[in-house]
């Protein structure tokens, strides 16, 4: 739990040195109270009250990174409850599970479905992020076998050992040696064992418990044994009780400054139903999962899984934009509509999407305005007749269309002199005020 | 060290709605916690699907979601019937978008026959949806109204510039109606107050914040749902405190994603499957937001979201 700048004022030398580059050590204390300075900058304070500062200051949820290089994923760090609140910051990593009872060309196959899954959407790669070996076969040589598979056919990939033999994990995570791999999990009855083969191996632990009483205390003792970074499992496979079980931990770890709870999650959704397994992944995407375990990755389960966590991980204060150049929609000829709009996403995907439907292929120039809407854009000078004009003269569009007219939004009418005055020899129409009304606007050209 | 479980305690309650007649009625919202969090108060009324048909040939549909119903969408009526009686429909949303001046323009009257032809056939609770024309929906859903006097349905959606007539028509014929505004927390409790201060009885109204798809704004939609919902329980806040309606499967089967042919997007997956998973995934987001109504389309979505309901409840 954060300390007040009184609090930490108690720990600090109060000699009011001024080395700090603060004027008295109460000014030094509000600073580090509102992360504004670090306690390094006072060279008296003492190691005892610095220990108590660091704890104090630490994240409510720890930062972990899992895997390695450009594929890794970063964890936790999660500061609130609501996304209205403050931008959820680190997306949550989607696992596909590789049981060991598999063929080598079975889990090939996987191997393969995972490095080509990867999407472009909205200027952000997304893939599926993680792959989960599981000792299905309760045979360490057949964990070791499908994980040696595994490093060499997805070497990038950021993988979980999922096992509760401590030996067999030792001998299967060695492959991912100094890739920041998971091991899951420790449970009540193997938790020094676990302990020892996570911290031989620098892997996450994960801890696998009957409910929120027993995962408080096992991470307790686990960290007692020297494992600092886990992944949390609950137990909760239940949509019901992950829901509850997520919130609480979420709740504890941010408003209660619990540390026992204050880790990523990691939730399994497998069910028989892929439709139905993509619809508990999503309660996950929006309720605090850090890890989603999955039994298939089917490319149409992956789209919209990506586009729903992309959705709920956007800063909710930054618009998202969509990159300022002539989209064409559907395929159009020298002949067809040429259309202005601003980058914000929302107003880019309504604009095309109504476009779409009224099957008229077009033009639809996208005009940056630091992701603002067309009216919010012009009243902040953003979308104005000569950055129109100079927009539409260094897109090069005029080689495409001999016809050299251009569609205004209609909130815009006011612009349409003005910028024909700029652009000479196009011709300015205003279009509709609303997107939904392009359909009727294009019929009844 | 024990965990102790921060559990909260909500000084609102969401108003439960019951709409329909006899042992096909069904009741919606009326607990007094976030969605699906029973763990901390109570949640009595699971959410409720709202098949979506409509009065004139879904021409306009995606293939996907036309295909199930080829043989009985050219009728409502038969329409309605399948819904209930194949599909187990809990309740039904008929939308009279034929009545849209730049679709079919159908008249008023035209309305009124479907609707009475409708109600005629089913038994299940009715919602009664314009074209989405303000100007048009205030004169059909007069209309409509009348012709479905005490039947206990839904009619909507009165908006801010038609809210009167169409408040006025449920309010003099017994039924409930949706408040839609655009995607902003203010606006819709504006539009609450509104329509509350003509004296229509404020738990009579079902607020729609506006749907927005997967991939197309449902963060926005998400979010708006998200903050009326901690307005409704944590403030108290008496008008917010209405079941909200997502929208879904208008919106989501209008997006790129829903229709693009595999053929021409390979990388993006089967194009029955991807259509069903984008409806079922943005009514999902919904559900968990805070949507005590849902309007949808396809079977497999529907029957899926029932499941997961059956999972979370």
């Amino acid at each position: 739990m954060a300390l007040s700048g009184v609090e930490i004022f108690k720990l600090l030398p109060k000699t009011n040195c001024k080395k700090c580059g603060s004027p008295t050590c109460l000014a030094f204390a509000m600073k580090l109270a509102q992360r504004q300075a670090s306690i390094d900058s006072c060279p008296d304070v003492s190691e005892e009250a610095k220990q108590k500062l660091g704890e104090a200051s630490a994240p409510p949820i720890r930062p972990i990174t899992f895997g390695a290089g450009d594929k890794a994923v970063k964890m936790g760090e999660e500061t609130v409850l609501f996304r209205h609140d403050k931008k959820f910051v680190n997306p949550c990593a989607f696992a596909v599970e590789i049981k060991d009872t598999l063929s080598e060309d079975e889990i090939g196959k996987i191997c393969r479905q995972v490095l080509e899954s990867e999407m472009d959407r909205v200027g952000q790669k997304l893939r599926i992020d993680a792959i989960m070996i599981s000792n299905a076969s309760g045979d360490a040589g057949k964990l070791d076998a499908a994980a040696k598979v595994v490093s060499a056919q997805a070497a990038v990939v950021p993988v979980i050992i999922n096992t509760t033999n401590p030996q067999a994990a030792d001998a299967a995570v060695k492959h991912f040696a100094d890739k920041k791999p998971i091991i899951y999990g420790a449970n009540a009855s193997n938790a020094e064992a676990m302990s020892v083969v996570a911290k031989a191996n620098k892997a996450t632990l994960g801890i696998v418990a009957n409910g929120l009483d027993e995962l408080s205390a096992l991470t307790e003792k686990i960290k007692g044994l020297g494992v600092e970074d886990m992944v949390l499992d609950s137990g909760a496979r239940k949509a019901k009780d992950i829901v509850e079980h997520n919130t609480l931990i979420r709740r504890a770890a941010i408003k209660k400054g619990v540390k026992t709870v204050g880790y990523p999650i990691i939730n399994f959704m497998q069910r028989e139903d892929s439709m139905l397994e993509g619809l508990v992944a999503a309660v996950g995407v929006a309720k605090y999962a850090s890890i989603i375990v999955m039994s298939s990755i089917e490319k149409w389960k992956n789209l919209a899984l990506f586009t729903l966590r992309q959705n709920i991980y956007t800063d909710p204060q930054v618009p998202m934009q969509v990159e300022q150049k002539i989209y064409n929609i559907g395929e159009p000829k020298p002949e067809s509509p040429l259309f202005i709009t601003t980058n914000f996403s929302l107003t880019y995907f309504i604009v095309s999407g109504e476009i779409e439907n009224s099957k008229v292929a077009s033009r639809l120039a996208v005009m940056d305005c630091e992701g603002l809407s067309v009216l919010t854009a012009w009243a902040a000078g953003k979308f104005t007749a000569s950055k129109i004009a100079q927009f539409i003269q260094e897109s090069g569009v005029e080689k495409d269309v001999p016809h050299k007219e251009l569609i205004l939004p209609g909130y815009v009418a006011i612009l349409s002199g003005a910028v024909e005055e700029k652009l000479p020899g196009w011709k300015i129409t205003v279009g509709p005020r609303e997107a939904n009304a392009i359909p009727a606007f294009l019929k009844t050209r | 060290m024990a965990f102790t479980a921060p559990k909260e305690t909500y000084s609102g309650k969401v108003y439960s709605v019951t709409i329909g007649s006899g042992d096909r009625e069904v009741t919606f919202g009326g607990e007094n916690v976030l969605p699906f969090h029973a763990f901390e108060g109570t949640a009595p009324n699971r959410p409720v699907i709202a098949i979506e048909i409509q009065d004139v040939p879904p021409t306009d549909w995606a293939d996907t979601v036309k295909k199930p119903y080829e043989a009985v969408s050219g009728d409502p009526v038969t329409w309605a019937k399948y819904c209930q009686d194949e599909l187990k429909a809990k309740a039904i949303a008929l939308r009279l978008v034929g009545t849209h001046p730049d679709r079919e323009n159908r008249s008023p009257e035209d309305a009124v026959k479907t609707v009475k032809d409708v109600l005629a056939a089913v038994q299940v609770p009715l919602i009664i949806l314009g074209s989405n024309h303000a100007e048009k929906d205030a004169s059909i859903l007069v209309a409509v109204a009348e012709a479905a006097k005490d039947k206990n349905c839904i009619i909507g959606k009165a908006q801010e510039a038609n809210y009167k007539t169409i408040a006025a028509a449920a309010m003099a014929n017994n039924h409930k109606i949706v408040a839609m505004s655009e995607l902003d927390i203010n606006l819709s409790k504006q539009l609450n107050i509104l329509i509350s201060q003509m004296g229509f009885d404020k738990e009579k109204i079902i607020t729609d914040p506006m749907c927005s798809a997967l991939g197309y704004g449902i963060e926005y939609t998400y979010s708006v749902m998200e903050r009326i919902r901690l307005a409704a329980l944590t403030q108290n806040d008496i008008t917010m405190q209405q079941p909200l309606l997502g929208d879904v499967g208008m919106y989501a089967w209008k997006v790129k994603e829903a229709n693009a042919p595999e053929a021409d997007l390979p990388h993006w997956g089967a194009t029955e499957e991807r259509g069903i998973a984008w409806e079922a995934e943005t009514a999902a987001a919904l559900l968990i937001s805070g949507a005590g109504l849902l309007i949808m389309r396809h079977p497999k979505a529907i029957q899926t979201i029932e499941k997961l309901i059956d999972e979370l409840v």
